[in-house]
């Protein structure tokens, strides 16, 4: 493969990776505060330079399938608990709500100053994903025999997605809490069920297509449950719609 | 009770309250629909992935009601 062709794919592939791991941080920063968020990425981000400087090209030996097991079955349980604050959030208030009491509280205990739940989701975004970046870019490399260039894609693609991602995390502040509760839910559910999935051997249709269907599929199933709640409840729909 | 159960504990009370929250039943029927599809792959069904996103979705719709049965 050229070394145009082996940076073109390696950089796409990363790409994915990379906006994953980037909407996980931002999304846990926007709703429960950045300096836990961004202490969890930054301490995953040494622990993968470590593991990368350690395995080397070994890196492939990590087991994979049993870190997606247990990252996506967590991310899966915070993502349904903070759908299931964010539906009766917004049956409540609708998506303009914005009131502070009902950030959601979460299982988030706090530990060395920092938010547990913010530090421990974007550590395990960061490290998860930026595994997976390093798998593209040994095996792409590897197999065309142009490891540096295929390096240089991987981190070209990360440093991208994450400056496209901080320059717009402020715009952020200005969407409602109740949509970012909701929105940050369904991320998490949906990279939970599809890690977890992958984890224990099941292949997705399409691969990481699978992706943007499963967020459609979970967002209308909250779209559905929110509904329900307010037709279960006429107040709540009165105090939605004033 | 000693120190050393204390200690173990506030450690066990914290990783439960970290990983379980406020509704067991979400990270208990999240385990179960893993498993689930896990039982399914094994068993040969082509279409097992089905099932963890259908599963995540019931959770979510019990872990609602429950919320609304504790408020009420």
């Amino acid at each position: 493969m050229h070394w145009g062709g082996t940076f073109t794919t390696t950089f796409l592939a990363s790409c994915v990776e990379a906006i994953e791991m980037v909407a996980i941080v931002v999304g846990v920063g926007a709703i429960r505060g950045w300096r836990s968020a961004l202490v969890g990425a930054g301490t995953g981000f040494v622990v993968l330079v470590v593991v990368g400087v350690a395995f080397g090209t070994a890196l492939t030996a990590v087991p994979i399938d049993a870190l997606r097991l247990v990252v996506g079955t967590l991310l899966l349980v915070f993502g349904l608990q903070w759908l299931s604050k964010g539906v009766r959030r917004v049956a409540r208030k609708g998506l303009a709500g914005d009131e502070e009491e009902d950030v959601p509280e979460g299982p988030g205990a706090t530990r060395f100053g920092l938010d547990w739940t913010s530090f421990v989701l974007a550590f395990k975004g960061v490290l998860l994903e930026g595994l997976e970046i390093a798998f593209i870019v040994v095996t792409f490399g590897s197999t065309a025999g142009r490891l540096p260039v295929a390096a240089v894609a991987g981190s070209a693609a990360l440093v991208l997605v994450a400056t496209v991602g901080a320059v717009f995390h402020g715009s952020l502040t200005r969407i409602p809490r109740s949509v970012l509760i909701l929105v940050v839910g369904l991320l998490l559910s949906t990279f939970g069920t599809f890690w977890a999935a992958e984890g224990v051997g099941i292949d997705w249709p399409g691969d990481e297509l699978a992706l943007p269907v499963l967020l459609g599929f979970f967002g209308a199933a909250a779209a559905v449950l929110v509904s329900l709640q307010r037709r279960a409840s006429p107040v709540l729909a009165a105090q939605a719609a004033a | 009770m000693t120190a050393l159960g204390d200690g173990v504990k506030r450690f066990a009370g914290f990783w439960y309250a970290f990983v379980v929250g406020d509704d067991w039943t979400i990270a208990l029927g999240v385990v179960a629909s893993v498993a689930a599809a896990y039982g399914l792959l094994e068993a040969g069904a082509t279409e097992s992935w089905v099932l963890l996103p259908l599963g995540a979705v019931a959770v979510l719709a019990l872990s609602i009601r429950r919320a609304n049965r504790r408020a009420s």
